[in-house]
């Protein structure tokens, strides 16, 4: 029992962090119609940033600057790199590629960087824990799931309620109509995008923190799982990200807790638990939980 | 507040505009109008005549289909509108209703009206009350079906609800392509009486239709673009007595011409072949359901 209640609050709070960046891609998607290949290497970046700049302007200050920095780069990737022959929806295809040129660059530059370290992100959480009842949880992972609860329901509310929101949800839906009702296409996007930068660098903290031993490297490849995430939601759907994100989180602690059961399936299944899900999701729903037509772009 | 430059009358200027697709696609060719402030001028042709085209090159939103205007200019009173986006057009007060109503179906019937808003930034509440009254006051059913999403809507239902969102950016022109098609004949007299109100309340309307019978009855002037050139131009009434008109698009033979009746508000192409709906057109008719 204990464990089973382990795996779900790890799980839990595992989803809560690839829902963020599940909604980055879902964003992205929404606005643009781009599949954002360099999501976990913005990851990475605003992780980088929160490690060197903690000496000097303490965690909140870090973090501050780094989600700034992150969606501002972003904003800037769309901006100047994809939107250069205008915002049209039509060149989406050929701008997720230029996503995976952005990501090798940005992947490369920063494992220079990084090299071989374990850089510490100096979050104040460390490596305290809190008994609830029977179990023991990290502090962090109660500030994850606390944090990405918040944060999410922000980003609802901005889509339900603001002008850009509006703008993004009717642009999805129809471009030209939405063009014609005075929308500003170019922008509405690349604000999306500096959005989907600062969730990505927010991830990047909870990613790092204990009990993963810092931010190396590889971080940003974590950010993949969140991929499976915002696809077996329905990719153009917030809401169905953050199903789809509690779904892997949910899978993958508990294949990793269970590991010694599930050793006939040999070492490593919580890594691919996850796509494993997403397909099994997709062969019974094919545009995916809460994709019925959202995920169509015409 | 975002408002044109302020002028008291503004009429829409049309001068000698050519419009090119691509490089090799020339959908325009020297066309003129004018739409006189408080007017409902129509514009008719057959399909491909260039009439969608003369729209967009209205409402800025050429570019998105890879056209330009290569000559000629167009302003709204002192407000150049030609090589301009979508917001310079409904910021000056012109605000287009595409062909086939393209409301946002996955929005509810609110949100949709909200969106209607959007060019204009952020509005005193008080203006977007009286934009909303004044919408609810023309379409009481769409004030009964706020949270409903707008794709469950019928076919006339939802033309409505296009217009409607046109008018929240309080338009001072109205661009309307096609209202009428795939509407049932008594949603198209629906629509009918809705333009004439519009107009009524001070709006002046550029009426894009096929359906010449009804939009020869509620314009002061007409056009009659045939491939990208304007044909005929002159007052509504004394375009519906020539015989190119009655024959082409009233759908009357020179015979039935002494009978004088003319086929009115319904769907009148019947006898010219390029004037018909083509089959595959996606709107459905469920209109007066």
């Amino acid at each position: 029992m204990t464990a089973f209640l382990d795996n779900t609050l790890s799980g839990l709070a595992l989803g809560a962090v690839y829902a963020l960046v599940a909604l980055g891609f879902v964003v992205i998607f929404k606005a643009s119609g781009v599949l954002n290949f360099a999501q976990g290497s913005l990851l990475l970046l605003g992780g980088y940033l929160v490690a060197v700049l903690h000496d000097d302007l303490g965690f909140a200050g870090a973090l501050a600057v780094a989600v700034l920095a992150t969606g501002l780069l972003a904003g800037a990737v769309d901006r100047l790199l994809l939107q250069r022959g205008g915002p049209d929806p039509a060149a989406a295809p050929v701008q997720t590629i230029v996503t995976i040129g952005v990501d090798i660059v940005l992947v490369t530059e920063l494992s220079r960087r990084i090299g071989g370290d374990l850089l510490s992100l100096g979050d104040p959480w460390g490596d305290a824990v809190t008994e609830i009842g029977p179990v023991t949880v990290a502090d962090s992972r109660i500030a994850a799931i606390a944090v990405s609860a918040v944060v999410i329901g922000a980003v609802f509310a901005l889509f339900r309620f603001t002008p850009w929101g509006l703008s993004l949800r009717a642009a999805a839906e129809d471009t030209e109509a939405a063009a014609l009702m005075g929308v500003r296409l170019s922008r509405v996007r690349m604000l999306a995008w500096c959005l989907a930068g600062a969730l990505a660098a927010l991830a990047a903290v909870f990613l790092a923190a204990f009990p993963a031993p810092g931010l190396e490297r590889t971080t940003g490849q974590i950010a993949l799982k969140a991929f499976p995430a915002a696809i077996l939601g329905g990719m153009a759907s917030p809401a169905g990200a953050l199903a789809g994100s509690l779904v892997i989180g949910l899978t993958e602690a508990f294949v990793a807790g269970y590991q010694s059961d599930l050793h006939v399936l040999g070492e490593g299944v919580g890594d691919v638990a996850p796509y494993a899900v997403m397909i099994a999701v997709l062969l019974v729903r094919p545009t995916g939980l809460f994709g019925a037509k959202g995920a169509v772009r015409v | 507040m975002p408002q044109a430059p302020p002028q008291e009358r503004p009429a829409l200027h049309v001068e000698d505009v050519d419009v090119m697709y691509g490089q090799a696609v020339s959908a325009l060719r020297s066309v003129s109008l004018t739409v006189p402030y408080g007017g409902i001028v129509t514009l008719l042709g057959a399909n491909g005549a260039g009439k969608t085209t003369l729209l967009r090159a209205v409402s800025g939103t050429l570019r998105l289909h890879r056209g330009t205007v290569t000559a000629g200019r167009i302003r709204y009173g002192d407000t150049p509108l030609d090589g301009r986006d979508p917001v310079a057009a409904v910021r000056a007060g012109v605000v287009q209703v595409p062909e086939g109503r393209r409301v946002f179906a996955g929005l509810s019937v609110e949100e949709n009206l909200r969106s209607g808003g959007l060019g204009l930034g952020r509005r005193a509440p008080a203006q977007v009350r009286e934009a909303r009254d004044r919408v609810f006051g023309l379409f009481p059913v769409l004030a009964e079906r706020g949270r409903q999403a707008a794709g469950l809507l019928s076919g006339g239902e939802q033309q409505m609800l296009a217009i409607g969102r046109a008018l929240m950016a309080a338009p001072r022109l109205l661009l309307l392509d096609e209202p009428s098609l795939g509407l049932a004949p008594l949603m198209v007299h629906r629509i009918a009486e809705v333009i004439r109100e519009i107009n009524a309340q001070g709006t002046a309307v550029l009426l894009v239709e096929q359906n010449a019978g009804m939009a020869l009855s509620l314009a002061d002037d007409a056009h009659v673009l045939e491939v990208g050139e304007i044909r005929l131009s002159g007052s509504a009434d004394d375009l519906a007595r020539t015989d190119a008109v009655r024959r082409l698009y009233l759908g009357e033979t020179t015979e039935e011409t002494t009978g004088g009746t003319a086929v009115g508000t319904a769907d009148g192409t019947t006898t010219a072949p390029e004037a018909t709906r083509p089959a595959t057109d996606p709107t459905r008719d469920q209109g007066a359901a």
